[in-house]
């Protein structure tokens, strides 16, 4: 199915990817040359409709039959075949060399993923709906955050975006979010975080509420749950030292390569779980399903701060990187526009 | 040949600029015409022979006490508790007076063949000292003779093996001492009674209590009713510890209480210009003030709160009282209104006030928001006795502080989570007390910190700010000129770049020319409100 990209987000690893940080493991499972951009809201060619695109390129967009194991359960995040099948190697649209990206006119996609929009949903509400399906994927994958103590690292798309996801789906006893930008602090606390602080701040505050003794580096107890959205040496580090033992840190935030002292995960007993994109949650429902619902209900739109012409990426690009410092969370391309002046809503 | 009393000064045209402290600096501000600045007395003349003064007292005690040494037998327990860091401010120049009073008692347990004595800081949920603080109060004599066996000691709060609960008012307080301290055969408690609010039943009631005993006074509602908490009178902070005393007094603990004063002199000679008036300021005054004040502001702020902190008060005894523990208050309060005491006509709408870089709670250590609002709106605001504020209801107090963001985590750990948790939350005294109070006080880590390490009390940021609850609930506004503006939000407070500023802020409140009356302090004084 040809798609016409309506808005197409900056995500993470997409910065990861353009000034080559991501880690290598990639390298089997993309296909050169990729046009990025998988946060996408586009129109049919056939029919005009507009469409959310659920990225995973799994077995069915493959051809593959019977798909493997996890696509069969609707695990589609997991899927085993990510370089086989009828397509080039591809974790996703935006990585594959066949199918295009958003940050383009025009794309390819798979029926099976496409998810029709809501004539009543504007289109930057409809371009978080793939964010959010994978912070919402990241909040579920703890099912212990439920009625427990739970910090989250970072406040960009994705940890915001998680916040107004466990705050709708899990409701902790308390939810701390350790933000490093004011904006984000207060998005923070309107999505459902019971406590901001800085990341400095976070084990100050975990240890007044789990009331814990600290020792450089580590509480004697902390946080039922961490999740860590922002993937770096320092978040996971921080995490295992302030997640007490028998608790879980889930990996949300695409991760750096690293060197990293494993002795508290393995001293403490901590979890350390990974949430990568979406499928189908424990309750049985699609990701992208609850993602829309959360979307509309937590206005989430609302996050994308600025959108820029494909003509100007390097300033789109440039805004993205630095969105925090400038105040802003979400930045989008917005394809069909050649204006130069852009749009900005913040 | 008594010092000079304290004066009333009512600005003119002439009036020099008033010294405002700023912290570790100064401003100099010109108050408005009409304005009335309130100067302490000055300091008195030190004693000839202060050693001979208090061997006097010892030997001619107070009330229905006997002399120390009729008190005093062989094979006996004595515990000397005495003030901690807190006291005097800024720390006096050795000796200080706890070790001129300490070596007298000790001198009189030698020669009555006492041998089981024990030495107790009496830390209530202060900070514990240091051997430099310790060897300062006390002396290197006293410390090298009781520190290495353990028998100099400070008190734990949180000790359960050490504490004894000796029953419960008639209101239902809890009384609970150092057991060290209630059991001994004797105690003898040697104070430094800076201001009125110091001693009395206050000494060991609150001073070698517990959390468990000490939360029944230090609280909002007390804070609320005691106008003021430097005026027994009309304390209930007081009064609590009043009725306290009695109970210790009547379950048989001995105390044979020491109280001294001091002259005044809160600073030495090089800093003379801090206690003299600016118009009577002469060659030498204005040089020293601009050296220092050059100095101060040309160097880091870590830099000038080493240099202040290192500054020794050059106070002497003035007077010292001993025996029976309400004899001797009655005797000392007595002798600090004579010293302190200045009468002002009438109360203003606005009241003025530079703060210093110190209070009785960041010595050696840094002056944090929370203290700064303690010392301006607890300490000084209740600066007065005989019922009336300086300022009247429903006006406004402006400080001169920089009031930075910044804690001393090894000294205030509790005091960063309070500021960061609690008063981003809010600033009603009632309110933080009843839903954070507790688990402050009882938090695992505070109480570790407290007893192991050099840190306040869990609890403590609630008692500062229950301190500023009198004037919370009295005035209008509160306003601090020169502070940063985030700290002094986060306070609930109002911020102001300048003098000129905050009286246009006080307008809002009180209305065009206030009335304006400037606290001059230190050298401290107490103001009643005629």
């Amino acid at each position: 199915m040809t798609l016409e990209p309506v808005l197409a987000g900056i995500c993470g690893s997409d910065l990861a990817t353009i000034s080559a940080k991501a880690s290598r493991w990639f390298e089997p499972i993309v296909s050169f040359p990729f046009t990025p951009g998988h946060e996408v809201v586009a129109v049919r060619g056939d029919n005009g409709r507009r469409v959310v695109l659920e990225a995973v390129l799994g077995c069915k967009a493959r051809a593959i039959d019977p798909p493997c194991e996890p696509c069969a359960e609707g695990r589609v995040g997991s899927c085993q075949n990510l370089a086989f099948g009828h397509l080039s190697p591809g974790l996703q649209s935006g990585y594959c060399s066949e199918v295009g990206g958003g940050w383009s006119e025009s794309m390819v996609a798979h029926e099976s993923q496409l998810h029709v929009v809501p004539e009543d949903m504007g289109d930057e509400a409809a371009v978080m709906v793939e964010p959010v399906a994978c912070a919402l994927h990241g909040a579920l994958a703890e099912p212990r955050a439920a009625g427990g103590i739970v910090a989250v690292l970072g406040a960009g798309t994705l940890g915001l975006s998680l916040v107004a996801a466990l705050a709708h789906y899990a409701t902790p006893s308390a939810l701390i979010v350790s933000a490093k930008h004011p904006h984000q602090a207060e998005l923070a606390k309107d999505l459902g975080a019971d406590v901001t602080t800085s990341a400095d701040g976070l084990p100050r505050v975990l240890r007044r509420m789990t009331r814990s003794l600290a020792l450089p580096g580590r509480l004697s107890g902390g946080a039922d749950v961490i999740y860590d959205c922002v993937g770096s040496p320092d978040s996971l580090r921080q995490a295992l030292g302030v997640c007490r033992p028998g608790g879980t840190v889930v990996l949300v935030g695409m991760p750096a390569p690293m060197r990293m002292d494993l002795t508290p995960l393995w001293q403490r007993e901590i979890r350390l779980v990974g949430a990568y994109a979406y499928g189908t949650e424990q309750n049985g429902r699609r990701s992208f399903d609850m993602a829309f619902e959360l979307v509309r209900s937590a206005d989430l739109g609302r996050l994308v701060s600025a959108r820029y012409p494909l003509e100007r990426y390097e300033e789109a690009l440039a805004h993205a990187a630095a969105a925090g410092r400038r105040g802003s969370v979400k930045i989008v391309f917005e394809p069909g526009i050649t204006s130069r002046a852009g749009r900005r809503n913040r | 040949m008594s010092a000079r009393p304290g004066f009333v000064l009512e600005v003119d045209r002439s009036t020099p600029p008033t010294m405002f402290w700023h912290g570790e600096g100064f401003r100099m501000e010109r108050l408005p015409v009409g304005s009335r600045v309130v100067y302490p007395p000055d300091a008195t003349a030190p004693l000839a022979d202060p050693v001979a003064e208090i061997n006097a007292a010892l030997d001619n005690p107070l009330g229905d006490s006997a002399p120390l040494s009729s008190l005093l037998r062989p094979g006996m327990s004595l515990a000397i508790a005495f003030d901690d860091v807190s006291l005097p401010l800024p720390p006096m120049r050795q000796p200080d007076v706890r070790q001129l009073v300490i070596e007298a008692v000790l001198d009189r347990a030698a020669a009555a063949g006492v041998d089981d004595v024990v030495l107790i800081a009496a830390l209530a949920l202060h900070r514990r000292m240091s051997e430099p603080e310790l060897r300062h109060a006390l002396g290197d004599r006293i410390y090298d003779s009781f520190a290495p066996s353990g028998r100099l000691t400070q008190h734990d709060a949180e000790d359960p093996d050490n504490l004894i609960h000796l029953g419960q008012t008639d209101l239902g307080e809890d009384v609970e001492l150092n057991k060290a301290a209630a059991t001994a055969e004797l105690l003898v408690y040697v104070n430094v009674n800076l201001v009125t609010m110091d001693g009395g039943h206050k000494s060991v009631a609150t001073g070698l209590a517990s959390y468990r005993s000490i939360r029944h006074h230090h609280n909002t509602k007390t804070m609320v009713h005691s106008r003021s908490f430097m005026d027994k009178e009309h304390s209930e902070l007081h009064t609590s510890n009043w009725r306290m005393g009695r109970l210790i007094r009547d379950s048989g603990v001995k105390i044979f209480q020491i109280e001294t004063t001091l002259n005044g002199q809160s600073f030495p000679e090089s800093f003379g210009f801090l206690y003299r008036r600016e118009w009577e300021w002469n060659l030498r005054d204005r040089a020293s003030f601009l050296a220092t004040k050059g100095a101060l502001s040309a160097v880091s702020p870590r830099l000038a709160r080493r240099v202040m902190q290192q500054t020794r008060a050059g106070y002497t005894l003035a007077s010292v009282q001993a025996g029976e523990v309400e004899a001797v208050h009655e005797r000392t309060i007595s002798n600090l209104l004579a010293h302190q005491l200045v009468q002002v006509d009438g109360q203003a709408d606005v009241l003025t006030m530079g703060l210093p870089y110190i209070g009785p709670y960041n010595v050696n250590s840094l002056m944090n928001p929370i203290l700064v609002a303690c010392l301006g709106l607890g300490y000084f605001f209740n600066s007065y006795v005989g019922g009336r504020p300086l300022v009247r209801k429903g006006g406004v107090v402006i400080m001169s502080h920089p009031t930075p963001w910044e804690f001393d985590p090894v000294r205030h750990p509790s005091y960063i989570d309070f500021f960061e948790q609690v008063l981003a939350e809010t600033t009603d005294p009632a309110e933080l007390e009843a839903k954070f109070e507790e688990s402050f006080a009882t938090d695992p880590w505070y109480i570790h910190l407290y007893r192991t390490g050099h840190a306040y009390h869990g609890v403590h940021p609630f008692y500062m700010w229950y301190w500023t609850a009198h004037a919370l609930d009295h005035l209008g506004a509160a306003i601090i000129v020169g502070g940063d503006r985030r700290a002094v939000q986060r306070l609930g407070l109002r911020s102001a770049s300048t003098l000129d500023d905050a009286l246009e802020l006080a307008s809002d409140v009180v209305g065009k020319d206030p009335s304006i009356t400037h606290l001059h302090m230190p050298p401290l004084l107490m103001a009643e409100v005629i």
